[in-house]
């Protein structure tokens, strides 16, 4: 656990590994999660770092919503999700009053809360670091981005829904990481397809195919589709670990792909 | 907002306050750095003379949510087609998400381009009393990335509210990314003088996004902008094959309904998800022509007729008001 050297808190860190999307509300901190959880499933011990300062979601999502960050001599210690702190989290959640306050921020300010939580969170050894975004090519990407380039991230896993709307959006921050140099992991589709719990016929309510069409047009890996699944989002609501309790929905293989394929990624320079 | 780590000093003078860093009290506190780094922009000049621009704007309505795709593009854009439908009134619809603007496709005017005139940048005219401005029109392609930081977004807002021909126009209508950040600040605080009617929020049921959405009331609050209600979009799923209706994101904190009531505040309406819609969405074309029989479709006449009647009953108050002022 020593923090000390010229990668300061995150030298215990293995890999660090990005969440973006151009466009809101497409999963991001969901994916973020899951892979989270899905990695801890195959005995990686997990970071994860929410820089979504106007609207946290992963504390709601992992049930530590109203913990407390503490302060220790080498900086804050992230909050530990469960007994085991396989998962450790730090989210602007945790600093707030009342969790309904409004984070009223303009650039700097934000950009000054990043910096600190990329060099003062005494993360100690992972496997893995998450880096959760808000949407857009802006304020919080480029102090992420530009904070993490010494300690050389793996890559951007790039989220987006099916339809061109989203799908616009993204091809925006796909440029974004080449002008950035940020190597992209791949894209994901998310909510492509639901399936009726009733009569079981899909519906493709966001469309189909955006996002494999956008990898292929891009010249980048497509990590895979990620269907709407009620009992997903219904255990994010709950905090639940929706990796354990239910492997036999439908999402269930396409994050369990998704996590395999950023591990194969790791592997040849062994983890 | 609370200290940003470990213990206020006492007499902190809150993050929030113009004092912020700068209070004796903050002299060795850990996050004095972080507090004064976003000091309170000092009056500009623009706020006047957007106030004369502004003048005969009738209406003006921000759509808002803390969360993202939501459906505020979707929502702004049709509010815009629906008041449209009447011919004596001009609407205009300004985009300001500039990092990921959505607007010009879901009108259909994706790759148009505005024109300079004597009078300002012209704006783009999807009908003959609807015009459209986005950052989406000054880009190359669409390809292109919009990676700028807060003060740059700001200028463009400010141009887009200084500079653009507007003309004489009913109803304003202007579409933001989602947070409570600098485009937030920027538009209330260039329109501060030249009164907003108020804000549309844009929410769906399940909590993770209510929270954010709470998040967006407190702003307004703070900033004084008044709510004119919430809308709660994809509210429930009926299957096209059996007819059943499934909750897609499931309100398992009571949805926007709940919300509304422990905040005093309207809901306008609720919203069913229906695949057409992103499908009118992602073709450029409204959904009030291409599906006008379809449950959501008579929804969203409902919320836009609420948000008319609140505007004019707003702009009577305004007169009367006025009126006694003189």
């Amino acid at each position: 656990m020593e923090a000390v050297g010229e990668r300061g808190n995150l030298a215990g860190v293995g890999h660090i590994l990005l969440v973006l999307s151009g466009k809101g509300g497409v999963g991001k901190s969901t994916i973020s999660t899951e892979l989270a959880l899905a990695l801890r499933h195959v005995g990686k011990k997990v970071g994860i770092l929410d820089v979504d300062l106007c609207g946290p979601s992963i504390p709601q999502m992992l049930k530590v919503q109203g913990k407390g960050v503490h302060q220790c001599d080498s900086g804050w210690v992230p909050v530990f999700v469960d007994q085991d702190k396989s998962i450790s989290l730090m989210s602007i959640g945790f600093l707030l009053e009342k969790p309904d306050d409004a984070v009223v921020w303009r650039g700097p300010k934000k950009n000054a809360l990043i910096k600190q939580f990329i060099s003062d969170v005494t993360w100690g050894d992972l496997d893995f670091l998450i880096v959760d975004t808000p949407p857009g090519t802006s304020d919080e990407h480029i102090s992420t981005v530009e904070s993490l380039r010494p300690y050389k991230p793996l890559g951007a896993v790039l989220v987006t829904t099916p339809q061109a709307v989203s799908v616009g959006d993204v091809r925006r921050e796909l440029t974004f990481c080449k002008k950035t140099g940020l190597q992209v992991i791949g894209i994901v589709e998310n909510m492509s397809g639901f399936v009726c719990p009733h009569c079981l016929e899909c519906t493709n309510l966001f469309s189909k195919g955006g996002g494999e069409e956008l990898a292929r047009h891009a010249g980048v890996p497509f990590l895979g589709c990620v269907p709407l699944d009620p009992q997903l989002t219904q255990s994010l609501e709950e905090g639940r670990d929706f990796i354990q309790e239910f492997p036999k929905s439908s999402a269930f293989p396409a994050l369990a792909h998704i996590a395999q394929q950023i591990l194969d990624r790791t592997s040849p320079q062994g983890s | 907002m609370a200290e940003a780590g470990g213990a206020a000093p006492h007499g902190c003078p809150g993050t929030s306050s113009a004092q912020a860093g700068r209070a004796a009290a903050c002299q060795g506190c850990p996050s004095r750095g972080l507090c004064a780094a976003g000091g309170p922009a000092a009056s500009d000049p623009a706020i006047e003379e957007i106030k004369e621009k502004m003048k005969i704007v009738k209406h003006k309505i921000l759509v808002l949510s803390g969360k993202g795709g939501v459906g505020k593009s979707t929502f702004s854009a049709h509010l815009a087609h629906g008041l449209a439908k009447d011919e004596t009134k001009q609407v205009a619809l300004l985009d300001i998400d500039i990092c990921g603007p959505s607007i010009p496709k879901i009108m259909g005017i994706e790759g148009e381009q505005v024109h300079q005139s004597g009078s300002g940048w012209s704006p783009v005219y999807v009908e003959e009393n609807l015009c459209v401005m986005s950052v989406g029109f000054l880009l190359s392609g669409p390809d292109d990335a919009v990676i700028w930081r807060g003060p740059k977004k700001n200028g463009m807002i400010k141009q887009f509210l200084r500079d653009v021909d507007w003309g004489e126009i009913d109803y304003l209508i202007v579409d933001t990314p989602p947070g409570t950040s600098d485009e937030h600040l920027s538009i209330v605080q260039y329109l501060s003088s030249s009164q907003i009617d108020g804000a549309v929020i844009i929410t769906t049921p399940q909590e993770v996004s209510l929270q954010d959405v709470r998040k967006e009331i407190n702003f307004c609050h703070k900033v004084k902008l008044p709510i004119i209600g919430v809308v709660e979009n994809m509210s429930g799923f009926v299957c096209p094959k059996c007819k059943i209706e499934s909750q897609i994101f499931p309100p398992t904190t009571g949805g926007a309904e709940k919300m509304c009531q422990n905040l005093n505040i309207s809901l306008l309406g609720k919203v069913p998800l229906d695949p057409q819609i992103g499908k009118s969405c992602d073709q450029g074309q409204s959904f009030f022509s291409e599906i006008p029989e379809s449950p959501a479709t008579s929804s969203y006449r409902n919320i836009i007729q609420r948000i008319q009647e609140y505007c004019g009953l707003h702009h009577s108050q305004e007169k009367r008001s006025n009126q006694g002022m003189e």
